[in-house]
């Protein structure tokens, strides 16, 4: 018996056509034993995570992209192929592929796994929802598949209770010393029209012999795609969902917001009856509680905004919306298919923009990463809140809008058009004499949504962005604090101490700079934390005015702000929200996901420009009005 | 292959039912290079004998298209769809 193939964990791989279920399969096998981390020198996520077999043996599974061939043509179909062909220097080929498939939907997995069987590792076909397979009467004869196709063949049903015992089941065995059969010889060649062809209607053929489909399809899914793909009615569908998504953000958040928020000021009142007045007093209650509370009160909204996006996804929603928006985007030089990054950017630019690699166009892909930063990410939305709710009077206009999120309606409405007209712009210049690459996309069944996937999806986000939270924006909080509080004012001065200190003379460097859009040396200084995470400039207001004005001013900073800026002076910070490159970890994504320093320079350039032209304009247009 | 007697999928009205005869991408009507675009619509499942069936049209120029190939459904451009010769 061979000790070391016993304590050494074996490895397999996770491969499937997309919308298989193959990461519902990954997280109901791998829990939260997750790691997500890159493969090296590409940009693709390798996700994977450990699983135990029933008997205790360690499995390490690989996640791979999906894909419908090993013939590569995007980044993340590269990785896919790489992994399975073990190209990757540092990584052996996988112990075993576990090739998922849709049980209700065989066509075109079955041509996959013709295609994989060449590459000679050893084989396991899932076929997964096969709950679903048999509700709606699809007869499967799973020995007959196994010898047709020369693959053993097990079931799963990723997202039920118990759902992969079968599947553990047989990677135990397969786990077992000498489980596992001998790799054969690898004989993968990129296959030509007539390899593809071949395979097919081999595929086909065994689906005639071992597949008995119900009479009548799914009619769920083609009756609600008469609406929902309604050339009028599917569009109005569309954007009554936006605009629900957005009113929800902005009101469902309130009430745990207010507790976050209370609960943050509660502890910055505990620490002054526990500590003496003084520095370390300051820095606790204005550097670290006021910093961190100011920026963890926008999670609630954060986890609304990923819960509709991972709902719709997991629906089977979002290639219906690229549909759906085809047509639109593409007459702004966008691809339908950028319509799921660009509106993963509503959350965030950096999931948004990694999630180009969809797109397998270079030129439609890097269109879409030049303006994903333009979409309204929820780190602007602490901004925007804090500037409405202390500008914009909470009533209601046409009988039951609030005003207030009609405001933040129209900047996320702004923040679309200029995307669109960017990457307008960016066809026009760059890229006149280019054809139009093509749309192609299979539009799955509607799934209902399982609850435990999607906690699985926010686990996942909430853990980014608390580690985000208390790693960089802790660290920017911090470095403020120390710039607005040393030096410390001269023995005997009675005006607000953040006069003498460095944070004012770097606001006040760049104030000329800026006080033509109506900024005052405070939201300068605000503006350079800002670069870290956009958020962190509410953070930043709270510190500056707070010092400044006494402890009690940081639990009611839109107070005080509507007590020092003009209208003008709130729009215009509002309008360069919309447009500045505020934010480095995008900036950063942008150079690594284009591979060069130029369309970085590009992005921020011309980002940089727009934000001083808008908020210009607005703010001599408010004054104008006699609102400066 | 009798000239004429097929219909191009990109110029199928909504609700058209049939199979596909051919695919032929040398007419130059998609941006991608022939051998391409006729890889990507076999990994699709547009294999000659396929059924077809229109689905749903874009809101603006009809286009794209949602075709039902046997048992799967997949949106594609009308140009793109020049490609698929139809009966």
């Amino acid at each position: 018996m061979n000790v070391v193939a016993e304590t050494q964990a074996r490895r397999f791989a996770l491969i499937g056509t997309p919308n298989s279920g193959k990461t519902a399969l990954f997280n109901a096998l791998t829990g939260s034993r997750q790691k997500v981390a890159n493969y090296p020198g590409v940009t693709v996520e390798r996700k994977s995570g450990a699983l135990r077999t029933p008997s205790g043996r360690v499995v390490s599974l690989v996640d791979l992209p999906g894909t419908y061939s090993l013939r590569a043509r995007s980044p993340d179909e590269e990785v896919t192929r790489d992994v399975v062909l073990g190209r990757f220097v540092a990584e052996p080929p996988p112990d075993l592929l576990l090739c998922v498939a849709d049980a209700t939907n065989l066509r075109l997995a079955l041509r996959l796994v013709l295609e994989l069987k060449r590459v000679g590792r050893p084989l396991l076909l899932v076929l997964n929802m096969i709950d679903i397979a048999k509700r709606r009467g699809v007869e499967i004869d799973l020995a007959r598949l196994s010898a047709e196709l020369g693959v053993p063949v097990t079931t799963a049903a990723a997202v039920r209770r118990g759902g992969t015992d079968e599947l553990l089941a047989r990677l135990d065995e397969l786990t077992a010393p000498d489980g596992l059969p001998a790799a054969g010889a690898p004989d993968w060649q990129v296959p030509s029209t007539g390899d593809l062809r071949a395979a097919q209607r081999e595929a086909d053929r065994i689906i005639k012999l071992a597949v008995r489909l119900p009479p009548k399809p799914d009619t769920l899914t083609a009756r609600l795609d008469t609406v929902l793909l309604h050339p009028v009615f599917g569009l109005i569908f569309l954007l009554a969902l936006l605009f629900v998504m957005f009113q929800g953000v902005f009101s469902w958040a309130q009430p745990l917001m207010q507790l976050i928020s209370g609960g943050f000021d509660a502890l910055g009142g505990l620490a002054g009856t526990w500590l003496p007045e003084g520095l370390l007093l300051s820095f606790i209650k204005d550097g670290v509680l006021a910093g961190v509370g100011s920026v963890l009160v926008f999670l609630p909204q954060i986890l609304i905004l990923f819960l509709f996006i991972l709902l719709l996804e997991d629906l089977g929603y979002m290639a219906r919306a690229a549909f759906l928006m085809d047509r639109i985007m593409g007459g702004a030089g966008l691809h339908g298919r950028a319509f799921i990054p660009l509106l993963s950017s509503f959350a965030c630019a950096i999931p948004g923009i990694m999630a180009t690699r969809v797109i397998d166009n270079p030129r439609d892909r890097l269109t879409t990463i030049l303006v994903a930063p333009l979409m309204t990410c929820s780190a602007r939305i602490p901004v925007y809140t804090l500037i409405i709710s202390a500008f914009v009077p909470n009533k209601t206009v046409l009988g039951y809008l609030g005003l207030q999120g009609l405001v933040m309606f129209g900047l996320y409405a702004a923040g679309i058009v200029s995307a669109l007209a960017v990457s307008a712009a960016a066809k026009f210049f760059f890229w006149r004499d280019d054809p139009t690459p093509p749309f192609m996309l299979e539009l799955p069944d509607y799934k209902l949504p399982r609850p435990r996937s999607v906690l699985m999806g926010l686990y996942m986000r909430i853990k980014m962005f608390l580690t985000r939270a208390g790693t960089t924006i802790f660290s920017m909080m911090v470095l403020i604090w120390f710039l607005a509080s040393f030096p410390r004012p001269p023995a005997g001065v009675t005006g607000p101490a953040i006069d003498y200190s460095v944070a004012a003379w770097l606001g006040r460097v760049i104030e000329p700079v800026l006080a033509p859009v109506g900024f005052n040396w405070q939201i300068s200084v605000a503006l350079i934390p800002g670069m870290a995470a956009r958020e962190v400039a509410v953070a930043a207001l709270g510190t500056v005015y707070a010092i400044e004005g006494g402890k009690e001013a940081a639990q009611q900073i839109g107070q005080t702000l509507a007590q020092h800026w003009s209208l003008g002076t709130a729009l215009a910070l509002l309008v360069w929200y919309i447009f500045a490159p505020q934010c480095a970890s995008t900036l950063a994504v942008i150079k690594r996901e284009t591979g060069s320093w130029r369309w970085m320079a590009i992005t921020f350039g011309y980002m940089l420009a727009l934000a001083y032209i808008a908020a210009f304009i607005t703010y001599h247009v408010a004054v104008a009005f006699g609102a400066g | 292959m009798k000239q004429g007697e097929g219909l191009l999928l990109g110029h199928a009205p909504r609700g058209f039912r049939g199979h596909i005869e051919a695919i032929d991408c040398g007419a130059g009507y998609s941006a991608l290079p022939a051998g391409e675009l006729e890889r990507r619509l076999i990994e699709l499942g547009f294999t000659e004998g396929s059924s077809i069936e229109i689905l749903h049209e874009g809101t603006f120029g009809r286009d794209p298209i949602a075709v039902r190939v046997n048992n799967t459904t997949v949106a594609l451009r009308r140009r793109e769809a020049m490609a698929i010769r139809v009966v």
